[in-house]
């Protein structure tokens, strides 16, 4: 296995060791049984050669009737939106840009019900639950865009790149006590390490939470390839220009032959 | 058959790449021009972030310019002397284009920079080699004697004659001043530092109708001096955006290969006229879809930039 994933599997078993964070008031209640368990089928998405997306089965179970919300959260990057405005009444021109410093690379949530269907916006708010939940930093608006706006073509071409997906009923629960989802990781899935969140809801409250981590890395030849790219670049280069005059030279000879 | 590309950090149908290279491919064994702006945006196209997109589409020209010169070089098809003559200029001009680049970067132009250079120059290329060599199939149907297809120099032989550095090109059958090669190398090299390309489709008619060099000597040795500005493009590129991606490019060359070999055959059972007919259509095309696309209102507004991680 490639070095650079030593650090990441240390994080792993470390944020394993912390898997259960029970968010309600009740968690003082001692040695009682625990309200949710759930788990990942697999936590690590190698993307090799052959990589075109991946299926990750979360499963798990309550100790009772509840509604079960599931929130896959990518790492964060900056991501600039851009607006094109006509000029000189001609040309279509990009114009107005606005900056989110946070926005999660990947998002996706799944419930067993709508999600206006079980807990109030202000729950959804302090959970950053579904996309117009998101606490984003938005930097400054370069004309008369609202902010809206820029945040629902954010969300619409996310979604349309595969990275962004809200599924509601997209969890089927067995008994009021098993539950299970499909999660789809698409062939242009960021790397980096994910968070999956398990959320137990009664009465239109979150009464306990759980976060597994899933790691997203390269493996292979991929990997080591993208490692010298940006680790010896130069010699990447003279690299790229050594095999592409021996690639184009056997080429042309092999032709000759013909 | 879908494979990762490590450094465009995406998967892609294996099929689609050897098809879009062999077509490219066929385009440039026909025309000797690269086809970098027909490649650059079909791969912007497939999803392929486009600096990645520029990037390998160099390395890329840089392996089927290799192969092309190894045809033109057995049939003596190449003026070495011109093409380092060419080089030169071009290694400098390149350089003046990255830095304009970075500059309209800063700005936040450059989406624009790139869209008006490419209906600029495809669009005046294209149109002057459609007009010229229109007239000039229209002469050769009459039976007029004509000494020189390409009357470009003549014109302003004049100056051109006075200018200091002459230098004799064997191959080209050329006694001209060093001066204009070099120049014409800067302001392609500028030119396809600023919009991505390789430069064939500027550099190709500029040695006809600027430089005055024989049809069939054009093609070799603008391919030769083209391995070298793409290997310093490759460099470049590689060392400070770390966007040439080897997998896509090497990908893309079985099909580039074969596509130039039947492209070439193809081309030589056509006249230098019609051959530079159907060149001047595809890159009025390509001029006009970009026109279109400037000033047509886009399906959507708004786009997704950066994505630093």
């Amino acid at each position: 296995m490639a070095d650079w994933l030593r650090p990441a599997r240390l994080l792993l078993a470390l944020l394993l060791g912390l898997v259960t964070l029970p968010l309600a008031a009740d968690a003082a209640s001692g040695p009682r049984e625990q309200p949710l368990v759930a788990d990942l089928s697999k936590h690590l998405v190698a993307i090799t050669t052959g990589f075109s997306g991946s299926d990750v089965l979360l499963f798990g179970a309550t100790d009772g009737p509840g509604d079960i919300i599931l929130v896959v959260r990518g790492p964060v990057t900056q991501q600039i939106i851009r607006r094109k405005g006509k000029v000189g009444g001609l040309m279509w021109v990009n114009q107005d840009y606005v900056t989110v410093e946070n926005a999660p690379s990947f998002y996706h949530v799944a419930s067993t019900r709508p999600l206006e269907d079980l807990v109030g916006p202000a729950t959804l708010d302090r959970h950053q639950i579904g996309m117009t939940h998101l606490d984003l930093e938005i930097g400054d608006l370069t004309l008369g865009e609202t902010e809206a706006e820029f945040k629902s073509a954010l969300f619409r071409l996310k979604e349309e790149q595969g990275l962004y997906s809200y599924a509601p009923g997209a969890i089927t629960q067995l008994a009021n006590r098993l539950f299970r989802s499909e999660l789809h990781f698409p062939s242009n899935v960021p790397t980096g390490t994910y968070l999956v969140e398990v959320y137990l809801v009664r009465d239109n409250d979150v009464v306990n939470a759980e976060i597994t981590p899933l790691i997203v890395g390269k493996a292979g030849f991929g990997a080591d390839l993208y490692l010298f790219a940006h680790e010896h670049a130069a010699w990447y280069g003279v690299g790229a220009i050594l095999l592409a005059v021996a690639a184009g030279w056997t080429a042309g000879a092999l032709f000759r032959r013909s | 058959m879908q494979i990762y590309l490590p450094i465009a950090e995406m998967s892609v149908n294996l099929f689609l790449l050897l098809a879009m290279g062999g077509g490219v491919g066929f385009l440039s064994g026909l025309f000797g021009v690269g086809g970098g702006f027909l490649l650059t945006p079909l791969m912007i196209f497939i999803g392929i972030p486009p600096a990645v997109a520029v990037a390998t589409v160099a390395n890329q020209f840089l392996a089927s310019s290799v192969s092309g010169v190894l045809a033109h070089w057995r049939r003596g098809n190449v003026d070495v002397k011109m093409g380092l003559v060419l080089m030169a200029g071009g290694l400098v001009g390149s350089g003046l284009g990255t830095w304009v680049f970075k500059i309209l970067r800063s700005l936040g132009q450059i989406d624009l920079a790139i869209s008006l250079s490419y209906v600029l120059f495809l669009g005046t290329v294209g149109g002057l080699m459609l007009t010229e060599s229109l007239s000039a199939m229209r002469r050769s149907r009459k039976p007029v004697p004509v000494s020189r297809p390409s009357p470009g120099p003549d014109h302003h032989e004049s100056w051109i004659h006075r200018l200091p550095l002459k230098m004799r090109f064997r191959k080209s059958r050329l006694y001209i001043s060093a001066l204009l090669p070099l120049a014409v190398g800067m302001a392609v090299g500028i030119l396809a530092a600023i919009m991505g390309v390789g430069g064939g489709f500027v550099m190709v008619p500029a040695m006809i109708y600027l430089l005055g060099m024989p049809t069939q000597v054009v093609v070799g040795t603008s391919l030769f001096q083209i391995i070298f500005v793409t290997a310093n493009t490759t460099f470049l590129q590689s060392t400070f955006n770390q966007t040439v991606d080897v997998v896509l490019a090497l990908l893309l060359l079985p099909g580039a290969v074969i596509g130039a070999q039947y492209g070439a055959r193809f081309g030589s059972r056509l006249k230098a006229e019609q051959l530079r007919v159907l060149l001047a259509l595809l890159v009025l095309g390509v001029c006009l879809k970009m026109a279109f696309d400037l000033v047509t209102r886009p399906d959507d507004l708004y786009l997704l930039a950066g994505g630093m991680r």
